[in-house]
C-alpha cells in the first residue's frame, strides 16, 4: 500500500511523467515487462511489443490490457503500479519502440 | 646454450604452473543486459573474467560440459555460445533460433539440447562441434507449432520437455542420435510453464499455469502415463496476479517432502513425496519464483515475483517454518548454493551486485560488484542429472 501511494505521488495526473518516474518506468520495461516479452521486446512467452507488432491496434485496447491485464492469459494487471497516464506514456515508447534508455 | 636449457625448462614449467586453473569451484554469472557473462571463482569469490557480446540474455540459463571445462550459454535470442573456462574465451557461438528458453546437457555430455519458442521446438547440438544432430518440431494440432518448456535430461540418454501451448510432454530418447525415438504423452493440463527433474532421475513434475495442479511423469513407469497431482489445490481461491513466472529448476525436495511455489497464490506447497498429496503449505512474502532446497536440504531458499523480489525467505525443513527473511536488496532474481551448501550466492539486478551468504549463520560474507545479474550457475552442476 505504502508503495502504491509514494508511485502515484510522483506522478501528476496529466501530461507526461516525470523524468524519475520515466526512468523508472522504462526499466520497468526492460525487465518486468522483459520477464515475459523479452529484453528486447521481441517476445517470449508473451508476445512481441515491437512497433509492427503492435500497429492497428488501438491505444485504449492497450492501455487496459497493461492496466487490466487479460483474463485466461499469463499477462497480469499492472493497475496497482501505474496509472492510466502512465500506461499510455508506455504504450507511446512501444510503438516509437523507444525500449532503450 | 647447453647450460641454459634446464633453466629455460624451469622457466617454462613456473609460467605453465601459474597458468593452471582447476574448474570445480568456478561458475558463470550472467549479465543480463549488457549481454556478459562473468567467470567466477566460489571459494576465493573472485572475478576471473568477463565474456562479451553473447546477446539477449534476458532468459538465460548455462549447463556445463562434464569435465567442468566448457559453460554452455543459452540466450534468450536462439543464441548459443560455448565457453572456455580455462581460456576466458569464446569457443564457439551460434544462433540457432528466433526465441528460446533454455537448454540441457545429454547424460553422456556429447549433445546439448536447446528448447524454443519460435520456432517451437527443440533442437540437439553436438556438445563438441555445436553441429546440429537433430530438429524437433513441436508440432500439434493442424499447423500449431508450440512453445517450449522445461527442458531436461534424463538418465537413459533422453531429453524430456513440455509444450506449454499444447498440453503435451514429451520424450526423446537419443541413443541412437540420428534417429531419436519421441514418446508424446498428451492432454497433461493446460499451460505447463516450467518443469523440474529430480535429482535421481526418477520424476519429471511440469507446474500448469492454465489450471490449478502439477503433471507427474514417473520415468520408472512410462506406460502409467501422466499423472495430475495436486489438482483440487487453490481451486476455489482467488487466484492473485503473477508479475513473474515461477521456476522449477530447483527441485527442493527434502526427505519425504518436495517444495514447489504455488501459482496465483503467496505460498509454498509442501508434497508428500510417497502419495503426491499435499502435506502442508507455507505462507510467504509473495509469488515464490525460486524454492530452493540447500544441498543437505535442511533449508529451502525462496525468493519473489515483482513487486516483492527485495527479499529472500529461508524455510527451515525440520518444521517447516519460516526461520529467517533477508532483503539483499533490490530485484533478487536467482540464487546458488555451493556445491556443500555453505554457502550462497544471490543475484540482486537492481542494486548491480552478487551477495555471498553464510547458510549456517545466514550472515552476509561478501558483495561482488555485477552489472544487472540474473542468474548464477557454478560448474557443479555438471554433474547433476536435470541440471
Ligand atoms: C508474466 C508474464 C507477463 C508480464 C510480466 C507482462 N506481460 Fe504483457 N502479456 C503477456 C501475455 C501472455 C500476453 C498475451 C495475452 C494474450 O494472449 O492475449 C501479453 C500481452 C500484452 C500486450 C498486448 C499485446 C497485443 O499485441 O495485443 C501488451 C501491450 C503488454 N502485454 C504489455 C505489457 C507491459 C507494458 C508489461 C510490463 C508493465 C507486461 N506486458 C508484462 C505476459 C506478460
Amino acid at each position: 500500500m505504502l508503495v502504491i501511494t509514494a508511485v502515484l505521488a510522483k506522478t501528476s495526473l496529466a501530461g507526461e511523467p516525470s523524468p524519475e518516474r520515466q526512468s523508472a518506468l522504462r526499466n520497468m520495461l526492460n525487465h518486468d515487462c522483459g520477464a515475459c516479452h523479452g529484453l528486447t521486446l521481441k517476445g517470449g512467452l508473451g508476445p512481441a511489443l515491437l512497433p509492427e507488432a503492435l500497429a492497428g491496434k488501438p491505444d485504449d485496447f492497450l492501455i487496459s490490457t497493461i492496466l487490466n491485464g487479460r483474463e485466461g492469459t499469463a499477462m497480469p494487471p499492472w493497475q496497482p503500479f501505474m496509472n492510466r497516464n502512465e500506461a499510455a506514456w508506455l504504450v507511446e515508447i512501444l510503438r516509437k519502440s523507444e525500449t532503450k534508455p | 646454450m647447453i647450460k641454459l636449457l634446464p633453466l629455460l625448462a624451469l622457466l617454462f614449467s613456473f609460467n605453465a604452473i601459474a597458468e593452471l586453473r582447476a574448474t570445480g569451484d568456478l561458475g558463470i554469472v550472467i549479465e543480463r543486459e549488457d549481454g556478459n557473462a562473468l567467470i567466477i571463482n566460489t571459494t576465493e569469490h573472485k572475478r576471473l573474467a568477463k565474456i562479451e557480446k553473447l546477446g539477449d540474455l534476458s532468459h538465460a540459463s548455462v549447463v556445463f560440459s562434464r569435465d567442468q571445462r566448457y559453460a554452455y550459454v543459452f540466450g534468450r535470442d536462439g543464441g548459443l555460445t560455448k565457453i572456455d573456462m580455462l581460456k576466458d574465451a569464446i569457443d564457439k557461438r551460434i544462433i540457432q533460433a528466433g526465441n528460446s528458453i533454455g537448454g540441457a546437457i545429454s547424460q553422456d555430455g556429447k549433445l546439448i539440447a536447446v528448447s524454443n519458442y519460435t520456432p517451437g521446438g527443440i533442437k540437439v547440438f553436438s556438445s563438441d562441434t555445436l553441429e546440429l544432430v537433430a530438429d524437433i518440431p513441436s508440432d500439434y494440432g493442424e499447423g500449431l507449432r508450440s512453445k517450449v518448456v522445461g527442458l531436461v535430461d534424463a538418465p537413459g540418454q533422453r531429453f524430456v520437455f513440455s509444450l506449454f501451448d499444447a498440453g503435451e510432454i514429451w520424450m526423446a530418447d537419443f541413443k541412437n542420435p540420428k534417429a531419436p525415438a519421441i514418446k508424446k504423452f498428451p492432454n497433461i493440463g493446460k499451460q505447463p510453464y516450467d518443469a523440474l527433474m529430480s535429482p535421481d532421475g526418477h520424476y519429471y513434475i511440469a507446474g500448469l499455469f492454465g489450471e490449478p495442479g502439477l503433471a507427474l511423469l514417473d520415468l520408472w513407469n512410462l506406460d502409467a502415463g501422466v499423472k495430475h497431482i495436486l489438482s483440487d489445490y487453490g481451486k476455489d481461491d482467488e487466484k492473485l496476479p503473477v508479475y513473474k513466472m515461477p521456476h522449477l529448476e530447483g527441485w527442493a525436495v527434502a526427505g519425504d517432502y518436495v517444495f514447489a511455489p504455488a501459482i496465483g497464490q503467496h505460498k509454498v506447497l509442501v508434497i508428500d513425496k510417497n502419495t503426491w498429496e499435499l502435506h502442508d503449505t507455507i505462507s510467504v512474502a509473495g509469488q515464490p519464483v525460486f524454492v530452493m532446497a540447500r544441498p543437505d536440504a535442511r533449508q529451502v531458499w525462496v525468493n519473489f515475483a515483482f513487486p516483492d523480489n527485495n527479499q529472500v525467505q529461508i524455510i527451515d525443513v525440520k518444521d517447516l517454518s519460516i526461520s529467517k527473511t533477508l532483503s539483499p536488496g533490490k530485484a533478487v532474481l536467482h540464487m546458488e548454493f555451493t556445491p556443500r551448501g555453505e554457502q550462497v550466492w544471490v543475484a540482486v539486478r537492481d542494486d548491480n551486485q552478487l551477495v555471498v551468504y553464510d547458510t549456517e549463520t545466514l550472515q552476509e560474507i561478501t558483495r561482488l560488484p555485477a552489472n544487472k545479474p540474473n542468474g548464477i550457475f557454478f560448474s557443479s552442476r555438471a554433474h547433476k542429472i536435470g541440471l
